[in-house]
């Protein structure tokens, strides 16, 4: 019996901190890397993706969404102006999920990452994103495929529903 | 017998349900009336003019209908952020013009943007009118 305990021992020892290490690995891949919530409303899904991709309200913090809501009719150059309870319907869906409300990983940085005196319209714009793409030279998102940066899901297949992790990105050529 | 069959059959042909784009136009018809008591009629030619116009958007580009909307009707369009725009023309796309507060929504928002104020009703009904019939 006393013969088999320091193999057991070892065993053990060698098993837990393999486990540990894979634990804390893992847990640093998975932080940040965890979809965006799934968050729901028909009438964000039906407006917001009519000319353009749908983002997701954990991309931006709340005053950010306030403002493009505020100023629909100068929308990136085009009118896309709503009646007004349409309007006040989609700023509350998009404020109350937006970035600066969430727990998870991704948005609590992308939050740092803006000074607190700015608010910003893209969310290209952001340092989080820049910082994220900074590998990406400018010539690839003209391409015909993709347009602009503001594109997410040319790459990010499953932007629209709140997917950004780097293992599924695939660059269309 | 075979006459009163004759006359059933003319009846269904009667009845059968205008093209949905048509009730968009009576009510622009009826709007036109309204606007101009002289309104003679909706015509494609001036609806293709229309939709050919090179116009200037609020934001300063050079822009008009063709530019997302694709210069032949029947093709699909691209928005400026990538997005496919189905094609406008009703031979190609049944289900343009059957949504009286979409079609009133665009208006409202691209003629603001590129003529600088709402369109007529004349205009929008021309408009259609080139739209339903452009092959």
């Amino acid at each position: 019996m006393k013969k088999w305990l320091p193999y057991i021992l070892f065993a053990s020892t060698v098993l837990s901190v393999t486990t540990l290490l894979a634990t804390s690995a893992n847990g640093q891949e998975h932080e940040g890397q965890e979809p965006f919530p799934k968050v729901e409303n028909p009438a964000w899904h039906s407006e917001c993706s009519g000319c353009h991709m749908l983002y997701h309200p954990a991309l931006l913090p709340a005053r950010s969404w306030k403002k493009i809501m505020d100023g629909l009719d100068r929308h990136f150059g085009e009118n896309a102006s709503l009646d007004a309870a349409q309007r006040e319907e989609i700023t509350r869906f998009l404020t109350s999920h937006a970035a600066d409300r969430q727990s998870n990983a991704r948005s609590r940085r992308i939050v740092q990452s803006i000074p607190p005196d700015d608010t910003p319209l893209r969310f290209s714009s952001t340092l989080y994103f820049i910082a994220h793409h900074d590998e990406i030279p400018n010539t690839l998102y003209q391409r015909k495929s993709i347009g602009s940066a503001s594109h997410c899901s040319a790459c990010h297949r499953g932007a629209e529903q709140g997917e950004f992790s780097e293992s599924t990105v695939r660059i269309p050529r | 017998m075979r006459n009163l069959f004759a006359s059933c059959l003319c009846l269904v042909a009667l009845n059968a349900p205008a093209a949905p784009f048509q009730d968009l136009l009576r009510q622009y018809e009826t709007q036109a009336r309204q606007e101009n008591p002289a309104f003679s009629g909706f015509s494609p030619e001036r609806g293709k003019r229309f939709y050919e116009e090179k116009r200037v958007a609020s934001s300063g580009r050079q822009s008009g209908c063709f530019d997302c909307h694709s210069p032949d009707p029947a093709q699909s369009g691209k928005t400026h952020a990538n997005k496919i725009i189905d094609p406008m023309a009703v031979s190609a796309n049944p289900k343009r013009f059957t949504d009286l507060q979409k079609t009133e929504k665009w208006f409202r928002r691209n003629c603001a943007d590129l003529i600088g104020r709402a369109c007529t009703a004349q205009e929008k009904g021309d408009f259609i009118e080139f739209l339903a019939h452009y092959k």
